[in-house]
């Protein structure tokens, strides 16, 4: 992607936008970009405990914009693997206080004076003010959606939103695809969602307990270990970088089941 | 399974038909209320007809309503 200042979104809450802000960040820094993850969930931050910062935070973003601290002071170093930076949100402060133009120029002053590569910007779930300002500095979004009718419809609303706003650099990271369903015809297909979406995928992660277990731990799931949610996530981070880099194949035969089944014409 | 019909052919019919009333800013009940204005209209001139179908289509950039009047 061309795009430096990036928002991670999806319209529905819930569909992993801030595991895949947190493990996105962590996978472009460990493939040598310098990269900012930023919350603007403000009221009810969750990027610090999904990334096991949260014991760190002491200025966040609104105190930024209102320059109670300087980027630097807010900006967290993560310890664990180089160049990756946490700007929290803020728990408590007045959401009123995130003005989208000053959002906008803190991000480019972070690209252009701080020298980041990319700045990922998690946006709060919905399609009001928080959304709009999450997208204020955005060249390029990443639409998280998974295969399911609700979170697809919301995709479908903030894709339109993202075009309104002259953001065209989009992609679809669909999450929590379930290959097995799939073979069976109970779950609609990447290909199915590309269809209805009309926009390219970028990453496709499946299902994935590791994911669970990693944010108990408090540790991106692609700093330790190589799941298959870790592994799809890595690879997302390779193609964002602009390498050509093949979806694998997560729904080869399960099983003489599924190989009868495709005799009789499923899939 | 291929012996019952897939729940995913359900879920993509249902969110193209969602997806052409939400892209058009249209709810559906409004399209419904129209069909029943214009079998009125439509009775005034042609006193037996029963029927009327109102349609979301998408072409190209463009959402239209395609009514058909079937005349017997």
């Amino acid at each position: 992607m061309k795009a430096k200042a990036i928002v991670v979104t999806s319209g529905k809450g819930g569909v992993g936008k801030t595991t895949t802000t947190a493990n996105l960040g962590a996978a472009l820094a460990k493939l040598g970009e310098k990269v900012a993850v930023v919350d603007v969930d403000v009221g009810l931050r969750n990027l610090d405990v999904v990334m096991g910062l949260e014991g760190r935070v002491v200025f966040d973003l609104i105190d930024v914009l209102e320059g109670r601290a300087k980027p630097r002071q807010a900006l967290i170093r993560d310890k664990r693997v180089e160049n990756l930076y946490l700007l929290p949100a803020s728990q408590t402060k007045d959401k009123e206080a995130l003005d989208p133009a000053r959002f906008r120029d803190l991000v480019r002053y972070l690209l252009e004076e701080e020298g980041f590569d990319r700045v990922l910007i998690d946006s709060p779930a919905g399609i009001e003010k928080g959304f709009q300002t999450a997208a204020t500095p955005a060249e390029g979004a990443l639409v998280v959606v998974n295969p399911e009718v609700s979170s697809v419809r919301d995709a479908d609303r903030i894709i339109g939103l993202l075009e309104a706003r002259e953001i065209r650099e989009n992609f679809l990271i669909i999450n929590r695809l379930r290959p097995k369903m799939v073979a069976r015809g109970d779950m609609l297909s990447v290909e199915d969602v590309v269809e209805i979406l009309g926009l390219k995928p970028i990453g496709i992660i499946p299902e994935d307990e590791q994911v669970l277990i990693s944010t108990n731990q408090g540790e991106p799931l692609v700093l330790k270990g190589t799941s298959p949610a870790a592994v799809a996530y890595m690879d997302t981070a390779r193609r964002i970088k602009g390498e050509e880099v093949p979806f694998r194949n997560m729904e080869e035969a399960q099983g003489l089941l599924s190989v009868i089944r495709r005799l009789f014409g499923g899939r | 399974m291929w012996w019952r019909k897939r729940s995913k052919e359900k879920a993509k019919e249902r969110l193209k038909l969602v997806l052409a009333y939400d892209r058009a800013k249209l709810s559906p009940g409004l399209v419904e209320s129209l069909k029943r204005d214009l079998l009125e209209v439509l009775r005034r001139y042609f006193p037996a007809q029963e029927e009327v179908n109102v349609a979301l289509e998408e072409r190209g950039e463009k959402m239209v309503l395609i009514a058909d009047i079937p005349l017997r």
